[in-house]
């Protein structure tokens, strides 16, 4: 799966992002694998995944829905809209829902800071979000 | 018939894909014969979706445009905005950057030729190395990413330094919140960032270029990486740059979720495939950057400049602009505003003129409190100080820094100690964690904000302290800038601070 990234300039990141892609997270067997094929120490792999919060040790849930954080949308009650959000699926931030349907994610900024508050689901953008249209999203009762 | 419906993120993220497919499918029950191009946005993000209709008489605009308005549009029953290039919002920008962002489709090349497109390479191509960093050295175009450093002086560097493999790299890293510029050109002309990354190919003697592209940004990644292969089919990248026998080519490499890689040296530990760790300078990325070569490391919004410098003139840019703030600035206007976009002007325009004349105040209709220019790292410009002209030095002058241009505006509701409390916080997630002051201070700083807020009298003297020492002992700008939201709340809103010690007492 990472052969054909060998001849890139610096490799390790879109490895990483392939296998996150097709595993949905980055198995702890694959760190020796990396660190065989790029002569690297297993720490140091180790160290460049867990640097990046965009790497997971262990499956999300079906679907990852990130909500911002940053100040364009606390602007526009991002905050409360967020904790709402939480509040209604019963998780905290970066928590599975019990039935694995959903995680949440805190992001801080989608360049959407003139249209908050701001969220993605599994990569689509959503302006203007409020509690009741994320959860018409998820299809989850109000 | 053509109709405009913006592909942008924030046109989609307010329903655009939605508009798009009801005009399809509502002109093909009608038989219309109707051309839907998906544009980049103008930078009128309370109007989006924006959709343009051209029946003949140029582009009408109507906005915000549902699902549902759909049949009215096309029975011409919509009311519209009038042409869109005479709306006052776009009529007093100047747009050099952006001239061609919402209006062409961004992925066709002939119709990015047609509007100017590839005139500054193809001249770029007839100058030696040293006239081409002349020419931009000239424009006085200075690092929009926030530093302001003259890309002249950079470009010569690299220039001059001699070696076996150069690079240019774009930091495309765009974290700062309020700021949506280099996604916006990415998504809405993303042939002048690669036309201008080929221009500081050939002027500094680089042949390989990267695009250091946030995760967060998937919209603007599949357009770059689709701009990429279109321009190398069509030489524009690639051993042989539009017939001048010199080499060029760029990737797109995406980010993980770090806002510290964007900053320089973690930005180029990150492209190495390492921790996005902060590197001591010197050496300078111009002379070790990139593996260990001499590397350009610029901006997006720089880079796109740079094609519009080469088209009209150094002289032609250098004549806009404010003091040795030269050129345009790219304004984002964002958070709680009602005229919330991008509003690209000439230098020197004052922060209040943004504010209330451009944005319109507040969305909420209440008062504002206060304005962060230039990201999480920026100040909290009270009020009393929007006669601040829009210029490097004149906000410096002022205590803060116009960064990336990005300004989030709140009303008389933001509580200014939470909005230190959570400058800290982010601090602290994104430290790289390589020096104490940014690793331990922020921690130290959240947990000193709330003591301020506990009433502990002596605590506001501590956290400025803390701030003396994060400013003067960190590596990068993370640890570095932080106490400027800080210190700008704790100082120019001191009744926010006093009210939850009183409180507590």
């Amino acid at each position: 799966m990472v052969r054909p990234f060998m001849g890139l300039e610096g490799p390790l990141l879109p490895m990483l992002h392939a296998i996150q892609e097709v595993w949905g997270h980055v198995p702890q067997a694959a760190v020796p694998v990396l660190a065989d094929l790029l002569n690297l120490g297993r720490a140091e792999v180790h160290g460049v995944i867990s640097f990046y919060h965009d790497f997971r040790d262990h499956p999300a849930g079906k679907r990852v829905l990130k909500i911002c954080r940053a100040e364009a949308c606390q602007a526009v009650g991002g905050t409360g809209v967020a904790q709402a959000v939480l509040d209604r699926l019963g998780v905290d931030w970066h928590g599975t829902t019990p039935d694995g349907a959903v995680t949440v994610e805190p992001v801080y900024c989608l360049g959407l800071c003139a249209c908050g508050p701001a969220a993605m689901l599994d990569g689509r953008v959503i302006g203007r979000i409020d509690a009741d249209r994320i959860a018409a999203e998820l299809g989850v009762s109000a | 018939m053509k109709i405009w419906v913006p592909m942008d993120s924030a046109a989609k993220a307010l329903g655009a894909d939605d508009v798009a497919r009801a005009i399809a499918r509502e002109a093909a029950v009608r038989g219309l014969d109707v051309q839907i191009i998906r544009n980049g946005t103008r930078g009128m993000i309370w109007l989006e979706p924006l959709v343009e209709v051209d029946a003949g008489e140029g582009r009408i605009g109507y906005g915000a445009v549902t699902p549902a308005d759909v049949p009215a549009l096309l029975d011409g029953r919509l009311n519209s905005l009038g042409p869109v290039d005479m709306l006052d919002w776009m009529r007093r920008q100047t747009r050099l950057t952006f001239a061609r962002c919402g209006v062409i489709d961004p992925l066709d090349l002939d119709d990015y030729q047609a509007h100017g497109g590839l005139a500054g390479l193809r001249r770029a191509i007839a100058m030696s190395q040293a006239e081409i960093v002349k020419e931009v050295f000239d424009s006085g175009l200075r690092g929009r990413g926030g530093a302001g450093f003259p890309t002249g002086i950079k470009w010569r560097t690299v220039s001059d330094a001699v070696a076996d493999q150069k690079y240019i790299v774009c930091n495309a890293d765009e974290g700062d919140s309020g700021t949506f510029a280099d996604r916006m050109i990415m998504e809405g002309d993303p042939f002048t960032l690669i036309e201008g990354m080929a221009i500081a190919g050939l002027g500094v003697g680089a042949t390989r270029g990267y695009v250091y592209l946030r995760s967060e940004y998937p919209d603007a990644i599949r357009v770059m990486e689709a701009a990429v292969v279109i321009a190398r089919q069509r030489g524009m990248l690639g051993p042989d740059v539009l017939g001048s026998g010199r080499a060029f080519d760029m990737q797109i490499r995406t980010g993980a979720g770090a806002y510290v890689c964007g900053e320089e040296t973690s930005l180029l530990n990150s492209l190495e495939g390492k921790r996005g760790t902060v590197r001591a300078k010197p050496p300078l990325p111009a002379l070790e950057g990139f593996m260990g070569k001499p590397t350009v490391v610029n901006n997006v919004i720089s880079l796109a400049t740079v094609p519009v410098i080469f088209e009209k003139g150094a002289q032609h840019y250098a004549d806009f602009g404010l003091g040795r703030s030269r050129g345009t600035v790219t304004l984002q206007i964002a958070g709680n505003v009602r005229h919330g976009g991008l509003f690209e002007t000439a230098f020197g325009m004052t922060l209040g003129e943004v504010v209330n004349d451009i944005g319109g105040g507040t969305l909420s209709g209440h008062p504002v409190k206060a304005v962060q220019v230039g990201g999480p790292l920026g100040a909290y410009m009270p009020v009393s100080k929007f006669d601040t002209p829009m210029g490097y030095e004149e906000f410096d002058q002022k205590g803060g820094l116009i960064g990336h241009a990005g300004l989030v505006v709140f009303d008389d509701t933001a509580d200014m100690l939470q909005m230190a409390r959570f400058a800290m916080e982010f601090c602290a997630v994104e430290s790289c964690g390589k020096c104490t002051p940014c690793r331990i201070g922020a921690v130290r700083g959240v947990e000193t904000i709330d003591r301020i807020a506990n009433g502990d009298p002596g605590a506001a003297a501590l956290l400025t302290d803390l701030c003396e020492t994060m400013k003067d002992g960190s590596l990068c700008a993370l640890g570095g800038f932080t106490p400027y939201p800080v210190m700008s709340a704790l100082t120019q809103f001191p009744d926010d601070f006093a009210t939850h010690k009183e409180a507590a007492e």
